[in-house]
């Protein structure tokens, strides 16, 4: 395993997955040699996370028309791992006193760093639904995690609902796979998917790979429906998931059985440890949400911070690659390397690339927001610990508790194992339309040290 | 009832047994726990705060929604571990015992 040089700046990178392995070549490039956090058990983050050794499936099979680029990440990093300090299974759980504390096996200890990037990715964004909290309810990455690195289905009859390209992707690769797809549920509108053209076509290529996997889908016969509103995942608490209601776009109920229901509204940045690391964030008006600030390189508010890849922004997994590569260069130029300007420019102008596309698909596929005032008082909202919409509502009304956090603390909306990952958007826009506020003024969720539940038995070791 | 997740590939792989609750559970070298409990189980464990049972959620080991227990009461987050032959799962977690005082 490669270790830190002395003189050499001390760089960690967190996240093992497009921006962090794109980020540690660059550094390496330059003659600097990180220590690489991930949390996984091998590199690739999710989107091109990889199968167990065992597995034989070949590229082509598991990533599709990315097969090109998985593979060329994956064989950089087989090239760079034995020169850095890669520490797999490894969570980064705080950030404090320009430490990076981590944990692994079992075993904590504090890192100290002169430079952090952070490449964390993201998780699902969620939008509840009366009835989520059933057995048989997943994740839409959930559901893609589960096909490309264990090669199963997540049911016998699998819904996919909610919205966002990925909705589309996954559903396809089941139907490929030889899994029944009962239905594709979009709540975005044709319509809006046609307004967001100009900047959709900022990638063309992405979005010639998007149309072909929505009439791959109607080719093998999966009923594809825009514009849903929906009603209710369907269940009982012993067997879960039998079905799912939803309204179509000209306002009737319909109804689709299914065992199994994968769920996402597109997704949102892991920002937790940018937090702890005191980074200052901005509310973007275009996904609602609390976004930490950075520079056209990466730069965040925090001296010493960079912020690379779905973990700040969704670029997607080629928009992560080059901002892990953009981080890289911001650090060195901090450093006092001289960076290429020509380099740099290539770089910046492929990236304001991805980002018309980003806006394109936030426009396309866009965060429910206006659901979360018809969600019934029965629906649960915090699927850790059974908390209902309307307890959410009763607090923010009669406790007047209008902020995310104050709401947290009178309703524990937040405070469960997932910390606020799952619930946290949805909670900021029934509190926003229960107090009669604009979103951006309930606020966010803090992020809370550990960034992860630790067991009881963790020992600090010092290194 | 029988699983709840469907294998479609990779089963040529080596047998590994593990048991799950009193159940004789066959599962395949590679597979996380999870995958491992569900192509034979319905779910991994019981709501603490409904009356729902559970099966896992974001399979990345964002959401914790999938820890289940080993029969010496160790606390496994069944998506990121991997199975190993002869792991003994139960699916309630034991009740907190108080000090006798």
């Amino acid at each position: 395993m490669g270790q830190p040089v002395m003189g050499q700046p001390r760089i960690i990178i967190v996240g093992a997955g497009p921006a962090g392995v794109r980020c540690a070549q660059t550094l390496l490039g330059a003659g600097i040699s990180p220590t690489v956090i991930d949390e996984s058990r091998r590199d690739g983050g999710q989107i091109y996370r990889r199968q167990p050794e065992n597995f034989g499936r070949p590229y082509t099979k598991l990533y599709g028309t990315e097969a090109a680029r998985a593979e060329d990440l994956h064989t950089t990093f087989e090239r760079l791992r034995a020169k850095i300090d890669y520490r797999p299974n490894t969570l980064a759980w705080n950030v404090a006193e320009h430490k990076l504390h981590i944990v692994h096996e079992g075993h904590a200890s504090a890192l100290p760093y002169d430079a952090l990037i952070l490449c964390p990715g993201a998780t699902d964004r969620l939008m509840p639904v009366k009835g989520w909290q059933y057995a048989g309810t997943y994740s839409l990455g959930a559901s893609q995690i589960a096909l490309k690195s264990q090669a199963v289905s997540i049911g016998r009859k699998v819904v996919f609902m909610g919205s966002g390209p990925l909705l589309y992707l996954v559903a396809s690769q089941y139907v490929q796979a030889g899994a029944q797809v009962a239905a594709v549920l979009d709540t975005s509108k044709f319509g809006q998917r046609l307004r967001a053209l100009p900047k959709l076509l900022a990638r063309p290529d992405v979005l010639k790979k998007g149309a072909a996997l929505v009439s791959s889908l109607k080719k093998a016969g999966v009923a594809v429906v825009n514009g849903i509103e929906p009603m209710e995942i369907i269940g009982t608490d012993a067997a879960g998931v039998q079905g799912v209601k939803y309204l179509d776009a000209s306002g009737r109920e319909q109804q689709v059985a299914c065992d199994a229901v994968a769920l996402g509204y597109h997704l949102r940045p892991e920002t937790q440890l940018a937090d702890l690391a005191r980074c200052v964030f901005r509310f973007d008006e275009q996904t609602r949400q609390w976004l930490p600030q950075i520079d056209e390189l990466g730069r965040s508010s925090e001296a010493g911070v960079y912020l690379a890849g779905d973990g700040v922004r969704i670029l997607g997994a080629d928009g992560a690659e080059l901002a892990g590569r953009l981080a890289a260069y911001a650090a060195l130029a901090d450093f006092g390397h001289t960076i290429g300007a020509s380099t740099l420019d290539d770089l910046k102008r492929q990236q304001e690339k991805m980002d018309r596309f980003r806006l394109g698909l936030v426009e396309a596929f866009p965060w429910p927001a206006a659901q979360a005032a018809r969600l019934s008082d029965d629906t649960v909202v915090c699927r850790c610990e059974g908390i209902t919409v309307g307890e959410l509502r009763r607090v923010t009304r009669d406790e007047g508790a209008c902020e995310a956090n104050r709401a947290k603390a009178f309703s524990r909306v937040g405070m469960g194992r997932c910390q606020g990952r799952y619930c946290g958007h949805a909670a900021a826009e029934i509190i926003a339309d229960a107090a009669g506020v604009p979103v951006e003024m309930v606020g966010r969720l803090r992020g809370q040290a550990p960034v992860k539940p630790l067991s009881i038995a963790t020992v600090e070791e010092v290194e | 009832m029988n699983g709840r997740f469907i294998r479609l590939g990779e089963t040529g792989r080596k047998t590994v047994r593990i048991r799950v609750d009193d159940k004789d559970v066959e599962a395949l070298a590679g597979d996380t726990l999870l995958v491992a409990m569900l192509c034979s189980v319905d779910h991994v464990r019981q709501s603490e705060f409904g009356n729902e049972v559970r099966a896992g959620f974001c399979l990345m080991g964002a959401c914790q929604d999938c820890w289940v227990w080993t029969a010496e009461g160790e606390r496994l987050r069944a998506c990121t571990t991997v199975v190993s032959e002869g792991l003994q799962i139960v699916t309630t977690q034991a009740e907190a015992q108080w000090a006798n005082l």
